[in-house]
């Protein structure tokens, strides 16, 4: 790399570190510069003013500020998978080996074709959208919208995945202090000093907000000397977190803040195990927003030349930066800014041609000491346009008495006086307020614990802003329970800060930008106006102004102030837009965090998981769980082959099948049994200790919301499950049925669903295979041990267990449950004993198969819209007790007997495949809406009986057994001639179940 | 939000789940007027906007249910208590025990 000259570079000022050199690229070509640079100081530094180029017209644009609020120096930074587009150059932290890319040129920078947009500009004025691409509609999607995002648009996103990880954490303090100019630091320190914990956070690498911008005293040192003593008085309290280059960006109630630390966005890439970015929630007691107030621009001819430059940044980059931003200078303001930077200017040395301001009388001292250093004064005058097109050669001045004349200059420093940073402190609903004397909005009401300070809130002035940010230290800190220690504040004086209220020069002969990175016009503004979108809201959606990545931080009082000009309302009467989070940008990777691919949720496994996965199971994701779906052997190619083999070995054999995921809960107490009779449709109260039951729960509305077994093991001591799905939200209603509806019962509920892992073991040769784990004296027989008994018993030499005689298959069946840890040992122990009788394992398809032979109702019946009565379980339903849903599902639309219930099906044609989802129709009826009579649930292939079988919703499904009907399912284009059939399809006489 | 649990302290809404309005009550089944009663206490609800007491659930931390008087249009909380004893409370004034 070759080494650049820097040629703008000041000799003796600047906070940068002049021994830390620094390369980086800016559209491929090397330049250097120092550590303490941003990426637009150091570009300025070596000449550069053309960065980028506008939204709509493809202007060329320049560094217009020196912070997050800059509306055109927006680039690509890095490449490949970490591009990053629309940062911000102005506060991007030089490092070394940056890599930046200028954005929405074609084909280069400096000759961009679609300029031409800005040729046509009659045609993209406000409303143009609107308007133009109305007719005809069919064109909208192929035609126009392709055409406008290719012209207009910022940068372009990464293609590739982010390779970096960014990381969320929580704080908690007293005092938390946005900002760290002098009300910040005065805040933090002052509250620092009391004891209390702080948190001060700002978004520059630097601490010191203005005080490192301009040249200033403060308690006898310099203003940046000033600022280091105090971080190192803070960083002295151990109970003071200092949060540099974080942004708060939003406020939220009960005093909690988001902010977003940009970790390692300052090199080039991310150190190991160190996130790019860190989204943080600061939950504080009591909050002080010192965020400063950002200078506004004023709205003149070609204001958005490169070389237009807010004044207060021009001092930033002279003082801060140690660079010219300009040789020759115009300086153009309606308040006491102008006078500060002129002076700066000089000291730098660079030519000031003219100090331009459009109030009548200005300053003595101002007046004397331009004359001094032969600088033009032009009083009630204005820069109507600027000239130059890729950058300022000069500025037509309009004199008081209306006579323009060009003045050659290659700067333009302008301030139309400054706006308090209003929007964190107003994101909670408090509307900011207009001072007419400051020509300023100021936070309006402020939610409880929050206090503004300093410029933010309309105190302009260096030695009013410590004054006010010790006063809010010291009272946030004393609300928090800290005593004052009596806060010390240092000298300083109050800069002059008078302003005449002065928004858009209406001489101008130029397009004159409002909102630069939107591309809005005070033409636009007017057209707006005219057209009749007279409110700020209208103002905004119409013409986009203040919509664009800066949300409008230098645009939106200029057209609202504007606005109100045309309207002849009053600031004040016409309002401002509500400002809401985020304050900047925040990046998705950071509101991800780590919640991102395979971890953006979390996932459990059952205990025997290893296992599964040993033995080649193919998985599931059902809600968090992964669950083995079925257990392929080598040489099974196809799903259907593995599932029918599971299947038929459970029914000639034995299965095994991991049942963990089910919900477990224990209910204890004297009111045990009562508790349970009023939250299941049917009796348990009268269930016998040893022995389950089937019960199903409804939801108060009278819709079923899920089933399961209830098991008895003491008069106190039940045990339920819950299916999979409503394992969390069932626990949540019986916390509620018990805590709020019958507070008074003598119940505890203990969920337990992690604690056991559980397995069914079905199939003829159950028992045998149970009862080479079972320990002795425990009596397995079916005439101890029948259909639906219980027990607490010891397996495999000690471990402890519960056995349940419980079936879903229709097989006989067992559920046994051991600790969670014994649940691998137990699967590979059944596997072991199991394989002299070729015991399989099955997973959730083979479980699923059975069921739907079984016709037992599942997730895809009890689906939020089906009574008991509807699941054919209506005889349930107890009625002598009351219980949850019972009322309501006596209403007469879910007694309403043509209630679609569910009814099996199986194809008139055996060989065809049936699918869920298909609705019924009539056989002779034409497959439209009116005609539908309801839906198949569930289907399958039953290798029992060798074809395709399902369950389904149909309506007056009792009365049509035998009919034969349309199964349309237009979706995959099948319509298959269906019988209906009663649900149960194997061993309906439930025989198997009891032997 | 933060509320401030009766059993676990100040904590972050995230670990609390919504129910609704805690000033409807479930009816009396064997009432006469019980099916009107339950469609009520099912389906209308007030739209308040102020303070309003309501039921959370403390999910990811002691399972309590708690009543939780909060601002609707500022979501400040004022008040939170457990509602066992609000309901126990309830009971006691009605005479309701069962």
């Amino acid at each position: 790399m070759t080494q650049s000259a820097q040629t703008a570079r000041l000799k003796d000022r600047g906070l940068i570190d002049r021994s830390q050199s620094l390369t980086f690229t800016f559209d491929g070509v090397p330049y250097n510069g120092y550590a303490g640079d941003t990426l637009a100081s150091a570009l300025l530094a070596n000449g550069v003013r053309l960065v980028g180029r506008s939204f709509k017209y493809h202007r060329p644009r320049g560094i217009l500020t020196s912070g997050s609020e800059e509306p055109n120096a927006l680039v690509e930074l890095r490449s490949g998978a970490r591009r990053e587009p629309n940062t911000k150059a102005t506060i991007t932290e030089l490092y070394d080996g940056l890599e930046a890319k200028s954005q929405n040129r074609f084909p280069s920078l400096s000759l961009d074709l679609l300029a031409i947009n800005g040729l046509v500009s009659p045609f993209l004025s406000a409303g143009f959208y609107y308007k133009t691409f109305m007719w005809p509609a069919s064109f909208w999607e192929k035609i126009y919208e392709p055409m406008i995002r290719r012209a207009a648009g910022l940068g372009r996103a990464a293609q590739e995945h982010d390779p970096d990880s960014y990381d969320k954490a929580f704080a908690f303090c007293d005092v938390l202090v946005v900002g760290s100019g002098p009300a910040g630091l005065m805040a933090a320190l002052t509250a620092a000093r009391t004891g209390a914990r702080v948190i001060l956070v700002d978004e520059s690498f630097a601490f010191g907000g203005r005080l490192l911008s301009d040249v200033r005293t403060v308690g006898g040192a310099n203003g940046a000397d000033w600022v280091n003593s105090v971080v190192a008085e803070l960083k002295s309290f151990p109970g003071v977190q200092l949060m540099p280059r974080t942004t708060v960006f939003g406020a939220y109630d009960s005093g909690q803040f988001g902010a977003v630390e940009r970790v390692a966005d300052h090199v080039p890439v991310p150190a190991a195990g160190v996130p790019r970015q860190r989204l943080w929630r600061i939950v504080a007691k009591h909050t002080i927003i010192a965020q400063g107030a950002l200078e506004r621009p004023i709205v003149f001819g070609n204001n958005d030349r490169p070389g237009v430059m807010l004044a207060s940044a021009v001092r930033t980059y002279i003082n801060r930066f140690g660079v010219k931003p300009g040789e020759t200078a115009v300086v153009f303001s309606n308040n006491d800014d102008g006078a500060s930077t002129i002076a700066d200017l000089v000291g730098a040395g660079i030519r000031v041609a003219a100090l331009v301001d459009t109030r009548t009388v200005l300053q003595p001292a101002t007046k004397s000491f331009a004359r001094k250093h032969g600088i033009r004064i032009f009083e009630g005058a204005v820069v109507a346009d600027a000239i130059g097109s890729s950058r300022v050669t000069g500025a037509r001045i309009v004199a008081a008495d209306g006579t323009s004349q060009n003045i050659a200059c290659d700067l333009i420093a302008v301030s139309g006086g400054f706006n308090p940073s209003v929007q964190v402190s107003t994101h909670l609903g408090g509307r900011a307020q207009w001072q007419q004397e400051l020509a300023a909005f100021v936070p309006g009401a402020l939610p409880k614990g929050m206090a503004v300070s300093g410029s933010a809130k309309g105190t302009f002035g260096l030695a009013s802003c410590l004054k006010e940010g010790a006063q809010a230290g010291e009272a946030a800190a004393v609300a928090s329970g800290f005593q004052a220690k009596g806060a010390a504040v240092p000298a300083a004086d109050d800069e002059p800060s008078d302003i005449s209220a002065f928004w858009h020069v209406k001489t101008a002969k130029h397009k004159a930008f409002v909102d630069q990175q939107n591309d809005v016009t005070a033409a636009d503004v007017a057209l707006a106006e005219r057209e009749g979108f007279r409110s700020v809201e209208h103002l905004k959606r119409y013409t986009t102004l203040g919509m664009a990545t800066d949300q409008g931080k230098t645009s939106n009082v200029n057209g609202l102030a504007m606005l109100a000009q045309l309207t002849g309302k009053t600031i004040a009467a016409t309002g401002a837009t509500s400002a809401r989070p985020p304050y900047t940008p925040v990046s998705l990777g950071a509101l991800a965090g780590e919640h991102r691919g395979k971890h953006f949720k979390a996932t459990r496994l059952t205990p025997s998981h290893d296992w599964a996965k040993e033995r080649g199971a193919v998985f599931i994701e059902t809600g968090m769980w992964l669950r083995a779906q079925y257990y392929p052997k080598p040489g099974e190619n196809d799903w259907l082959t593995t599932v029918c083999r599971e299947v038929n070995t459970v029914r000639n054999s034995v299965g095994v099948c991991d049942v963990s995921t089910l919900g477990k809960i224990e209910i204890h107490g004297t009111d045990a049994g009562k508790f349970l009779d009023r939250v299941y449709i049917n009796m348990m109260s009268t269930l016998g200790v040893g022995k389950a039951r089937y019960g199903m729960m409804l939801r108060e509305d009278g819709i079923a919301m899920d089933d399961g077994t209830a098991a008895r093991f003491a008069d106190d001591r039940y045990f339920i499950t819950t299916t999979t799905a409503n394992a969390i939200k069932v626990l949540q209603h019986l916390e509620l049925c018990r805590q709020w509806y019958w507070p008074d019962l003598d119940v505890q509920i203990f969920p337990v669903s992690d604690q056991w892992a559980q397995y069914s073991v079905a199939g003829p040769r159950a028992r045998d295979l149970l009862a080479k784990i079972v320990d002795a004296p425990f009596d397995i027989s079916n005439a101890a041990f029948p259909y639906m008994a219980v027990a607490e018993l010891t397996v495999m030499g000690g471990v402890k267990a519960r056995l349940y005689r419980l079936s879903f298959s229709g097989e006989m069946a067992y559920e046994i449950a051991v600790p969670a840890r014994q649940g691998d040992r137990l699967m590979r122990t059944l596997m072991a004993k199991g394989e002299e009788f070729g015991i399989a394992p099955y997973g959730t398809e083979a479980l699923g198969v059975m069921r739907i032979e079984k016709g037992h109702v599942a997730g895809p019946e009890l689906n939020g819209t089906t009574t008991a009565a509807d699941l054919g379980l209506g005889k349930m339903a107890s009625t002598k007790k009351d219980f949850v849903g019972r009322v309501l599902s006596q209403r007469p639309g879910l007694t309403d007997p043509t209630r679609p219930r569910v009814v099996g099906f199986r194809p008139v044609d055996r060989s065809q495949r049936l699918r869920g989802g298909a609705h019924f129709i009539g056989k002779s009826d034409a497959a439209v809406a009116q005609n539908d009579q309801g839906y198949m649930t569930s289907v399958a292939y039953s290798p029992s009986l060798g074809h395709w079988i399902g369950l389904g919703l149909l309506a007056n499904a009792e009365s049509r057994m035998g009919e034969i009907l349309r199964a349309y399912d237009p979706v995959r284009n099948g319509d298959v001639l269906v019988e209906v059939v009663p649900a149960t399809f194997v061993d309906v006489e439930g025989a198997r179940l009891r032997v | 939000m933060r509320i401030n649990c009766p059993h676990c302290g100040l904590r972050s809404n995230d670990e609390f789940s919504y129910l609704g309005d805690a000033s409807v009550v479930r009816p009396d089944p064997a009432a006469p007027n019980a099916t009107e009663a339950f469609y009520a206490f099912g389906y209308e609800r007030a739209n308040i906007a102020g303070p309003m007491q309501e039921l959370w659930y403390h999910a990811a931390g002691c399972h309590a249910w708690l009543v939780v008087t909060r601002d609707t249009r500022n979501h400040e909380i004022l008040d939170v208590k457990s509602a066992q004893e609000v309901a126990l409370e309830r009971q006691k004034a009605a005479g309701t025990a069962q």
